[in-house]
């Protein structure tokens, strides 16, 4: 269903041929195509509409140059813009704590208990560190099961308690242990919650201020469609997190939710996870992931070229 | 409930008594569906449904057109054979009635087995649990805890052993027990994933060496909150196994699910259930108005 933006917009650009300028008539069709194709890609409806007046803000009046084709100035500028709203360069996320304490937090499913178990293992692996994992999911069936096959799949020791269903005083004690264990890296599981959940909203709340995490991330599904804003928007208001992390993207969504939330609440996206294994994590590119919404890879190439 | 009857009231004021409906209500309309997950297309396809609408019965009065408007949406939600009642009706004459549940990483599919097993049991059916999730991590575990809690029997191996065998062993013991209801467990997988596609098909042509028409159902999981990606896994999803119905999770947050409209209408398979939260009683069935209803509140 998904049609490539450039030949959508390869159709559109026969309105701008021919012009040596854009102009607010010639550039009306091609901004509709690029609408619609961050709507397909589950670009927030508002986000979708700022960012295109801010594309005609940008293009209106430009020349096109000689060696590039109106349709083609186009997509640069989209492209240029979209990766500028998507953060700089990957950015790392902060170990500086001894022990750091990283704090997970997102919807139901979204993948942070394997992702903390990518984290550890990554951080174990690439930067010699000591981490233990903690286990604060009370609810979920076998919640604890699950993290504890996990470190045991990785080799990082995992702190539970199966007889404490107060999540703070486990988050609490997981810390402790940590320092006993010599550990520098604490990563703390936790329940999936929903944002109009004020109980676990506060619970979560609550883990944060009782441990002060150098790092809360935001884990969120990239499948996530236009309510991808009120949930990040109401997890930043509640933790104000350091980071996201982007998990699934070995699917085939276009994942415009990571425009909608880097939009919303100006925080950079750290990692993503491209599978169920525990090395599926890398480190996040704005660039690709812009290519990605637009599914332009070619065009962007192209312009690149010319 | 305030944006509810404001959107509702400006329609009726933008149409009431016309024959046309104004840009800015069909705007304000797109907007609506759009930001419900409901896709460009199918939001297309209900604006256009709603301009014929009122040019052919013109000059309606403002009280018809909140049910206008849940009419021509709620139209292009499949049908089920029987009519609006749209749970799984377990028929005597297939015994065990075999559901498998598929779908995508984490969107439901395991607690919706604890939900619906729940409800069988209290109609007084005899339900057999299979863990045909061997490769996630506590994933057997998981679904165990659900058959403790609802107080049915879980057939399993280990972890890492065969899916298709697994649903074997379950269909044979449910014969043998003479179990009316079979739930079949599945991993989530991706559905641009060939070979764990290809590993459904299998899981299916095997049950049949035991119960030649199962599945009877193949119940597709759908993540509430996701977006237009769910088409894809629609796609792929029935490509690989032919899937009967649908159910649509996590209802009880912000997400208004829409994307399940395009989906039922292209693919004509019915929405069964809706998860509304975490809990053995949080399973509902589908109601398309009410379903079409909460995309107007806030
Ligand atoms: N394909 C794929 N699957 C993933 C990825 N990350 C997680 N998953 C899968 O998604 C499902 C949910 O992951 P979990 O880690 O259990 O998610 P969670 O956020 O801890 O879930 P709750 O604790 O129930 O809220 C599992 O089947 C994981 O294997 C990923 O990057 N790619
Ligand atoms: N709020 C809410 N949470 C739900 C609902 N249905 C399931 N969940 C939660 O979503 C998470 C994932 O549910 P599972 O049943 O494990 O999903 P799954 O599809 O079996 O996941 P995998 O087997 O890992 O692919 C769990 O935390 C569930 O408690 C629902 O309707 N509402
Ligand atoms: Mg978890
Ligand atoms: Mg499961």
């Amino acid at each position: 269903m998904f049609d490539n933006l450039s030949e959508k917009l390869d159709k559109a650009f026969h309105v701008l041929k021919g012009h040596g300028q854009i102009t607010e008539i010639n550039v009306a069709e091609t901004l509709k195509e690029v609408r619609r194709a961050l709507l397909d890609a589950d670009v927030n409806f508002k986000i979708a509409k700022e960012f295109t007046n801010n594309v005609k803000e940008k293009a209106l009046g430009q020349n096109v140059l000689t060696n590039l084709q109106p349709g083609q100035l186009m997509v640069k500028i989209v492209k240029d813009e979209l990766t500028q709203l998507m953060g700089g360069d990957a950015e790392e996320i902060d170990l500086s704590g001894n022990p750091s304490v990283v704090l997970m937090s997102g919807l139901q499913g979204s993948g942070k208990t394997t992702f903390s178990g990518k984290l550890a293992n990554y951080l174990k692996a690439k930067k010699s560190k000591k981490p233990l994992l903690v286990a604060c999911d009370v609810y979920r069936p076998a919640a604890i099961d699950q993290l504890h096959v996990v470190g045991e799949q990785i080799g990082v020791e995992v702190y539970s308690d199966r007889d404490n269903n107060d999540p703070v005083a486990i988050a609490e004690a997981g810390v402790k242990h940590a320092k006993s264990l010599g550990c520098n890296i604490v990563i703390i599981d936790t329940a999936g919650r929903l944002a109009v959940d004020e109980q676990m909203m506060t619970e979560i709340a609550n883990i944060h201020k009782a441990v002060t995490p150098q790092e809360t991330l935001f884990v969120v599904d990239s499948m996530t469609g236009q309510d991808a804003v009120n949930t990040a928007k109401a997890f930043n208001d509640v933790l104000n997190f350091d980071g996201v992390i982007l998990t699934k993207l070995d699917g085939d969504t276009r994942g415009g939710a990571a425009i909608s939330i880097k939009s919303v609440v100006d925080k950079p996206i750290k990692f993503i996870g491209t599978g169920e294994k525990m090395e599926a994590i890398d480190v996040f590119y704005p660039s690709r992931m812009a290519d990605r919404i637009l599914g332009m890879g070619d065009v962007v190439s192209l312009v690149e070229r010319a | 409930e305030k944006s509810k009857s404001s959107f509702f009231g400006k329609l009726s004021k933008a149409v009431a008594g016309k024959s046309k409906v104004d840009d800015e209500v069909l705007d304000n309309l797109e907007e609506v569906l759009v930001s419900s997950d409901v896709g460009v297309d199918t939001t297309l396809k209900i604006i256009d449904r709603i301009e014929e609408r009122v040019s052919r019965d013109k000059y309606m009065g403002a009280d018809e057109l909140n049910t206008i408007l849940r009419e021509e949406i709620a139209g292009l939600l499949s049908e089920t054979h029987v009519g609006e009642d749209t749970e799984f009706v377990i028929p005597s004459d297939k015994k065990p009635y075999v559901i498998m549940v598929v779908g995508v990483n984490g969107v439901g599919k395991t607690t919706t087995i604890g939900k619906l097993a729940y409800q069988f049991k209290k109609q007084g059916l005899k339900v057999v649990l299979g863990a045909g999730d061997t490769f996630r991590a506590a994933a057997i575990d998981q679904l165990e805890v659900w058959a403790k809690r609802v107080d049915v029997p879980i057939i399993k191996q280990k972890m890492g052993s065969d899916p298709a065998s697994v649903a074997f062993d379950t269909l044979n013991s449910a014969v043998a027990d003479n179990a009316d209801v079979v739930l079949i467990d599945t991993a989530g997988r991706l559905h641009n994933k060939v070979n764990l596609m290809n590993e459904l098909s299998k899981v299916k042509r095997v049950m049949q060496k035991v119960v030649s028409d199962a599945p009877h159902e193949v119940l597709l999981v759908l993540d509430g909150s996701t977006g237009q990606n769910a088409f894809e896994q629609a796609k792929q999803f029935t490509k690989a196994t032919e899937v009967s119905s649908l159910a649509v999770t996590k209802l009880d947050g912000t997400a208004k699910g829409g994307v399940v409209i395009g989906i039922s209408d292209q693919f004509q398979i019915p929405v069964k259930y809706i998860g509304v939260g975490e809990g053995i009683e949080d399973l509902q069935v589908f109601n398309k108005y009410e379903f079409v209803d909460s995309f107007f509140k806030v």
